[in-house]
């Protein structure tokens, strides 16, 4: 275990670079206002785009009428899905998991029926945005409107309105008969469930209900595209990952992949929301229309309504116990809204439900619900919130039923290497024991509790790693710099995390390495960055990349010296003849003598990883509840991750503060608030609750180290896991300081007044509980 | 129509014409090219846009560009001068009080107005000033260091524009 966030940098181990904490290779042009976003584009002679979005949750659209639009002043082209190219349905991979493709394009523009407030029906193109928007304006849309399904429970009850007519339940493999909004049904079982409740002195049946939230990434999503005459087309925008764009837009339109640029420009924020395509496509339909570029950003009500939040979900966990503590057997079901098409992340909440114990009989259902609200997307450990919300409250009324420490209880069950998760996996090496013990033995854990309506609450959670695709250059300047071509867009600082890498292998330094974000014509195929993978898969393809230009070093020394190149040895960045001990020449010599022994030096390597490493998380959070307003605050909050290995432990500090502060945003302010109608009527940062500096504490982190046998240097992913514990711990901590559980999200004031004054038998009449 | 605006940025006078329906983002983004100022909400909730008007912090997203007329106006663009970064970009950096970015200029504009008022800010005092910035990266905490230990830094040096 090392480091907390005002720490020295622990770069022990014997590393040199790996473990300091060098200035980011892309800062000074953050904090100058230089780096390039994707709305700061300019390009010559660019239109501008808009989007028509529905005003209803639910409706048939019975006619569309686009020519006065057409005639307004400044408008060079308007687009219905009716412009769509003719293609075959068929499912592409979005990188964290598959899309349908015929609901991707009737996401982007509605084909016959709007499925939720703010659901695209056209686009116009114009010479100026102001002027595409009041185009918009001019088109006239008949609609039917229809009742919108608003709640997980209506859209699974008997008679409900149906989103799509032709979506039967999949439900273990097997389709229903009858429609129905439930797109499917999956189980995953281990051991024998009835058995296990059999053994139990006591079981805890509970229920939950949370809200759908907004990864609320401060820049709204944006997309410039060129169809070029020679039928090439180029797209800028700030995305995860410009792959996915390309094959996303080459799906949807029905071109090659080859055909297209993807650029992607600086990112600002993602958490998961920036991998599917909203309008790159839509660009490019109008750019290949006018001839002519055509940029487009979205408003922040926009980003609201109709980009992908994460669900909302209904979710019931039974646990059975023994009177020592021990579990016996847990059993859920999850209910996850997918929004307007199918596709949730509740296989994932599956998963993770009951991650991070050993428990010998499991059942998980899960259950992918569509209502009419806008599509979900990935947001940071996508699933594994909502569902150790449910768990590790009722983890928290176990250990106090059995009159155990809730991390005492944690640590009697908890998963360790060999044990076998719900969905049969086998945990390799994984240090969650190690975060409950560097909780237990922290000083926030020991200090005293004082004063009234204060209370403290530990909660604990995990989250996968991806291996997935990634491509890197490597080429050697004759300065001795090193460039370093990669794929992964960057959106927390993983150019650094693997610059270093780089420079650790190569024996330079960290800032003689430039690494550089390219286009999808510039580098070999590289994944999304999305699933914590970037600095541990692109990190293995950068660690290749660098043994290889460091053997051919030593070929290039070898040369020098006229001798065999097995006589070259390397340490650090020194190359010596073993045979002769007086020729010897650093890398930056070695660099400067390139063109004598054959010229430029660069070095690709592609790889595909195993060997991923999932991380637990275990949080401490005390809280001080206001009783006359319901008001909860965060007073104290402490962090414990197995992070494998710190890289550059101030940014992954960095993500542990940050996804602890978005699950605190998601335990006790955030929520999208519909009206009966299904208009969300938050869909801006004041009334869509964020937290702000104000809000919070400092964020104290603990970083235990349990090395990723996977990976060389032991790293894993980090940036997912801290937005999974946060709602339960925060949960815990309310019951500790006013004794009420609390299983709906989010516990904003609102909802915890209520509860006191039910309590006390004070709720006034009238007012629902 | 179009109306004729002169307003000084960051030490230069611009002249140019723009619509009175254009806020000061907009032009200051669109008609001067000056994009290291960003767009989060255009609605004065996130701090993404935040300027100095005649050294008062406001977000541009809700002032007219036509409210710029005669006045000075200070952007990110004007914040490192030909001697290098600002102590407070420098400790950004070193401290690694960004991840995205996006909010990073928004905010160093707000630091630099509150040690401006307010030379040696206690925690709470960065924590109350800041709170009309959005982050959604970093959990704020880097973010509140990187300002406490710029306010030590310029107070210690004596020829700090802002402790002079």
């Amino acid at each position: 275990m090392s480091g907390s966030n005002n720490g020295n940098s622990q770069n022990g181990n014997g590393y040199r670079i790996i473990g300091s904490r060098p200035v980011r290779h892309d800062g000074v042009d953050k904090v100058t206002g230089r780096a390039l976003y994707g709305a700061d584009l300019r390009l010559s002679d660019c239109l501008h785009g808009k989007v028509l979005r529905s005003p209803h949750a639910h409706a048939r659209i019975l006619s569309i009428d686009t020519s006065e639009a057409l005639a307004s002043p400044g408008v060079k082209a308007v687009i219905t899905s009716a412009d769509y190219p003719e293609t075959e349905s068929k499912i592409i991979d979005l990188g964290e998991g598959p899309a349908i493709l015929k609901d991707l394009r009737a996401n982007l523009l509605a084909d016959g029926k709007v499925l939720y407030k703010g659901h695209p029906i056209a686009a116009v193109a114009a010479t100026d945005p102001f002027l595409a928007r009041e185009a918009t304006k001019k088109i006239k849309v008949e609609y039917e409107v229809l009742k919108p399904v608003l709640h997980i429970n209506d859209a699974m009850a008997e008679g409900s309105p149906l989103l799509h007519e032709d979506l039967h339940t999949d439900s273990l493999g097997k389709k229903s008969d009858k429609p129905s909004n439930v797109a499917k049904h999956l189980r995953f079982e281990i051991g024998d469930i009835d058995k296990g409740f059999a053994e139990a002195d006591e079981i805890f049946e509970r229920e939950f209900d949370t809200a759908m939230v907004h990864q609320g990434y401060i820049e709204p999503h944006n997309a410039t595209a060129l169809w070029n005459a020679d039928g090439h087309l180029t797209i800028w925008s700030s995305t995860q990952g410009a792959f996915s764009v390309r094959a996303q837009t080459a799906g949807i339109l029905n071109i090659p992949e080859s055909s297209i640029k993807a650029v992607p420009m600086e990112i600002g924020g993602g958490f998961g929301g920036k991998i599917p395509v909203y309008l790159e496509p839509i660009a490019a339909m109008l750019s290949k229309e006018t001839g002519k570029a055509v940029k487009m950003t979205m408003d922040r009500d926009e980003v609201f309504e109709s980009t992908g939040p994460t669900p909302g979900s209904v979710i019931k966990v039974k646990i059975g116990v023994k009177k020592n503590g021990k579990i016996t057997a847990a059993d859920a079901s999850l209910a996850y809204e997918a929004g307007a098409f199918q596709g949730s992340p509740v296989n994932c909440g599956m998963m993770c439900i009951f991650a991070p114990y050993d428990i010998e009989h499991v059942r998980v259902d899960g259950y992918d619900v569509l209502v009419n609200k806008p599509k979900t997307a990935a947001y940071r450990a996508p699933g594994a919130t909502n569902a150790s919300m449910a768990s590790e409250t009722v983890i928290d009324e176990i250990a106090r039923w059995a009159s155990l420490d809730p991390i005492e209880l944690r640590k009697l069950n908890a998963a360790k290497e060999g044990t076998v998760r719900a969905d049969g996996l086998a945990y390799p090496r994984i240090g969650y024991v190690e975060t409950l013990e560097a909780c237990e033995s922290h000083e926030h854990y020991k200090a005293p509790k004082e004063g009234s309506f204060r209370g403290r609450g530990v909660a604990s959670g995990f989250w996968f790693n991806c291996g997935f695709k990634s491509s890197v250059t490597v080429s050697v300047e004759k300065d001795g710099t090193v460039r370093l071509i990669e794929g992964s867009t960057d959106i927390g600082g993983t150019r650094t995390s693997l610059a270093m890498q780089l420079a650790e292998i190569l024996g330079i330094e960290a800032e003689d390495v430039r690494p550089m974000v390219v286009d999808t014509d510039s580098v070999g195929y590289t994944d999304i960055t999305g699933g914590s993978r970037v600095t541990f898969a692109t990190g293995l393809a950068v660690i290749e990349a660098g043994k290889k230009v460091q053997q051919e070093m030593a070929r290039r020394a070898a040369q020098l010296w006229e001798v065999d190149a097995s006589d070259v040895e390397v340490e650090l960045d020194v190359y010596r003849s073993k045979s002769d001990s007086s020729k010897s020449i650093t890398f930056k010599e070695l660099a400067g003598s390139l063109d004598e022994t054959g010229g430029a030096l660069s070095e690709q390597a592609s790889v595909s990883p195993q060997g991923v490493g999932g991380g637990f998380g275990t949080h401490i959070v005390d809280v001080e509840v206001d009783p006359d307003t319901g008001k909860v605050q965060v007073l104290r909050y402490t962090a414990a991750q197995d992070v494998g290995k710190a890289i550059h432990p101030s940014y992954v500090e960095g993500q542990i503060q940050g996804g602890a502060v978005q699950g605190i945003g998601w335990a006790i302010y955030e929520g999208y608030h519909y009206n009966e109608d299904g208009h969300m009527t938050n869909a801006n940062f004041l009334d869509y609750r964020m937290p702000t500096t104000l809000d919070l504490p400092m964020i104290d982190t603990i970083l235990v180290e349990v090395p990723n046998p996977g990976h060389p240097f032991g790293v894993r992913g980090v940036g997912e896991v801290p937005i999974v514990p946060p709602c339960a711990a925060l949960a815990n901590a309310i019951y500790d300081a006013i004794g009420i559980r609390l299983r709906e999200l989010p516990m904003n004031s609102t909802r915890v007044l209520k509860a006191l004054l039910k309590e006390k038998g004070a709720l006034p009449q009238g007012v629902e509980a | 129509m179009k109306t004729y605006l002169k307003t000084t940025i960051n030490g230069e006078d611009k002249e140019l014409l723009c619509e009175p329906r254009q806020s000061l983002l907009d032009v200051l983004r669109d008609e001067l090219e000056l994009t290291g100022t960003k767009e989060g909400c255009n609605n004065g909730n996130c701090g993404a846009c935040n300027i100095m008007l005649d050294g008062r912090l406001v977000n541009s997203c809700m002032v007219l560009a036509l409210e710029a007329q005669g006045k000075q106006v200070e952007t990110i663009e004007g914040v490192a001068d030909t001697e290098g970064l600002h102590p407070l970009q420098e400790v950004f950096l070193e401290e690694a009080a960004l991840q995205c970015g996006i909010c990073t200029p928004g905010f160093i504009l707000s630091a630099k107005s509150l040690l401006e008022k307010n030379p040696n800010p206690t925690e709470d005092d960065v924590r109350l000033w800041l709170a009309g910035n959005l982050c959604r990266c970093t959990g704020y905490d880097k973010i509140v260091r990187a300002v406490l230990e710029s306010a030590k830094r310029l107070s210690e040096s004596p020829q700090s524009e802002v402790a002079s």
